[in-house]
């Protein structure tokens, strides 16, 4: 049935956010950067900061946000963007939304001072964290974040704690932190966990619109291509594998600017 | 205007604050501590920002966000330092962003030791990050140019939207010396209307250096060769000593330049006819004016504090058409006016 408005006309209740441009996406079938990039681009719709948002990707697939938002936007270099946006934030202030958009590569294995340090100084400042457990573009490297036993093109016989460590759980590390004041992890995987992700991630914007200080919403996503699995294996991966291993949850949330 | 003494490292801190740089991204290191520490207490005074950042890496990339918010940024550091800098030095040439690096240089390779040295000539006049590309390098030779020079990298850095480099060494950021520095003007907003603040009213900037289309990233590099080609044109710095009636001329740049000054003095007194061009931008580098002096002066020796890094520059500026000598100290080695004079005595 047809939405109508008093008037009888068609109404629109659905459509391309504006902070979206109007092309498609490069991205591989069932890859959810897609998804991402839709849920912050509805949620500076919703807070209407599309005019008054920077937006940072990382090196990676992540870059090419710039082909996708409708905003300003700066690409920094791999694993920098937590450094280029805290200089950025000191010279325009609170007046203006500045988020990163980095992967599980760029973010927690060669930006990972860089965004400890950002986080521990409280910068007012939101980072979106994809992690898919791989790194994506370069072909599927193993990541910090690939998980016990995960096949990648260089742990070709399962990763080993004993040689390569564990997967770093980045959302729980950085709560510890006195400076970050919102830290939640969300998948991708179902529609009720989207909406979930949605709600995150239009919280960790309203956290820095507010100045309540560093936000950062872990969002993990699925990689078909370099996980050698279908779509539809790839998003059950997502519950089935890493959710176990990465809980979602609100890790913390500051409720009162109470560094002040 | 009354002159004051003061030391090298102050005096890029003031002229950064003359120039309307409020904002300030380092990281410690000896021997530039100074900028750091005074900048630290000063900017807050102006309503300027100081973060002292977790490393290099962390200082250039603040100033790589800050630089594309339209602000005129400076950080400052040494060999070390300087070298986990260039990746970010490399992303803003490619970007095109504006941005001060200072470099108080200290003798490497590796952590080498805190003894002055001009060991970092390459590193700062070939670009020094991956790429094709260059930044203005300005050599100051006084704490009275330290300051002025800060100045001036502030203006020609947004004049080619491409970071530049103040490269001294530990000599002039630790001496003292009377410098005329003046009250601090109001800072004078820079029309960028390429700079990032949100995309209101306007179609959205961006920023970037990735360029994967066919073609576009050969594209890129032209516009950015088609900018060092303009310094070439414009910018060009230098100073000259006695190449009037010079028969013999010394090329030497920063601090050494001092003593080679000296040592010249020297060689006058004993009747013999040198001159000095010091080049004040090493890039770009005052080659022109260097084969134009030497189609009457025919023997050239450089004077610096390396192995000879300088002495490629001057010999690709002469084309072999003269005889070239070289002196130099690296290490910490510095040289005397005696030892300089003694050189020109032999080589003339």
């Amino acid at each position: 049935m047809k939405e109508t408005d008093a008037a009888g006309e068609m109404k629109k209740v659905y459509g391309r956010p504006q902070s979206l441009r109007d092309v498609q996406f490069h991205f591989c079938p069932g890859c959810n950067h897609g998804n991402v990039h839709k849920l912050i681009a509805e949620a500076l719709d919703e807070h209407g900061i599309r005019e008054k948002t920077v937006g940072i990707p990382g090196v990676g697939c992540c870059v090419f946000l710039y082909s996708y938002f409708n905003i300003d936007v700066i690409e920094a270099p791999h694993g920098r963007a937590c450094a280029v946006a805290t200089g950025m934030k000191r010279v325009l202030g609170d007046d203006v939304v500045i988020f990163t958009y980095q992967g599980d590569g760029d973010l927690a294995a060669i930006g990972l001072a860089e965004t400890v340090h950002t986080a521990n100084r409280g910068e007012n400042i939101t980072v979106f964290f994809v992690n898919n457990t791989v790194y994506g573009m370069t072909g599927g490297q193993m990541a910090p974040t690939t998980l016990l036993g995960q096949k990648t093109t260089t742990s070709p016989y399962g990763r080993d704690f004993m040689t390569d460590g564990y997967p770093i759980r980045m959302a729980e590390m950085l709560a510890t932190l006195e400076g970050a004041a919102f830290v939640a992890r969300v998948a991708c995987d179902t529609p009720k966990n989207l909406f979930k992700a949605k709600a995150a991630v239009k919280k960790a914007l309203r956290m820095q619109m507010d100045r309540m200080g560093f936000s950062f919403v872990e969002i993990l996503s699925a990689c078909p291509t370099d996980w050698n699995l279908t779509p539809l294996e790839a998003r059950r991966r997502v519950g089935g594998e890493m959710i176990p291993y990465f809980p979602l949850g609100v890790f913390k949330e500051r409720t009162t600017a109470d560094y002040l | 205007m009354p002159r004051k003494l003061v030391r090298g490292n102050t005096a890029v801190a003031e002229g950064a604050i003359h120039a309307g740089c409020r904002y300030y991204f380092g990281y410690p290191i000896t021997p530039q501590n100074d900028i750091p520490e005074y900048l630290a207490a000063e900017l807050p005074k102006v309503g300027g920002t100081f973060i002292q950042a977790e490393s290099e890496i962390a200082s250039i990339n603040m100033m790589m966000g800050a630089s594309a918010a339209g602000a005129r940024v400076m950080t400052s550091s040494s060999g070390p330092g300087i070298s986990l800098m260039q990746e970010g030095l490399s992303y803003m040439a490619g970007s095109e962003l504006p941005a001060v690096v200072v470099c108080i240089s200290r003798i490497g390779p590796g952590l080498g030791g805190i003894a002055p040295t001009q060991g970092d000539y390459k590193q700062a006049t070939r670009g020094g990050g991956h790429g094709d590309y260059r930044t203005v390098v300005l050599a100051p030779s006084s704490v009275q140019e330290m300051f002025d020079l800060t100045i001036k990298l502030f203006e020609l850095t947004d004049k080619h939207r491409n970071p530049g480099v103040l490269l001294c060494d530990a000599i002039l950021g630790q001496m003292k010396e009377p410098a005329v520095i003046g009250e601090r003007p109001q800072p004078v907003p820079q029309e960028k209307p390429w700079a990032l603040r949100g995309a209101k009213g306007r179609e959205p900037n961006l920023i970037k250096s990735l360029f994967l289309g066919d073609g576009e990233m050969e594209t890129h590099n032209w516009k950015l060769f088609e900018k060092y080609e303009r310094m070439r044109r414009e910018d060009v710095m230098y100073e000259e000593m006695f190449t009037d009636d010079a028969e013999f001329l010394v090329v030497s740049f920063g601090s050494c330049a001092r003593m080679t000054q000296s040592a010249i003095w020297k060689a006058r007194e004993t009747g013999l006819k040198a001159g000095l061009l010091r080049p004040i931008t090493l890039y770009p580098f005052p080659g022109a004016r260097l084969r134009e002096l030497t189609e009457r002066i025919k023997k050239v020796l450089t004077v610096e504090m390396n192995t000879g890094q300088m002495h490629d520059d001057v010999r690709l500026s002469v084309h072999g058409d003269v005889e070239t000598f070289l002196h130099p100290r690296p290490g910490g080695g510095l040289p005397t006016p005696e030892e300089i004079a003694e050189k020109i005595r032999k080589c003339y």
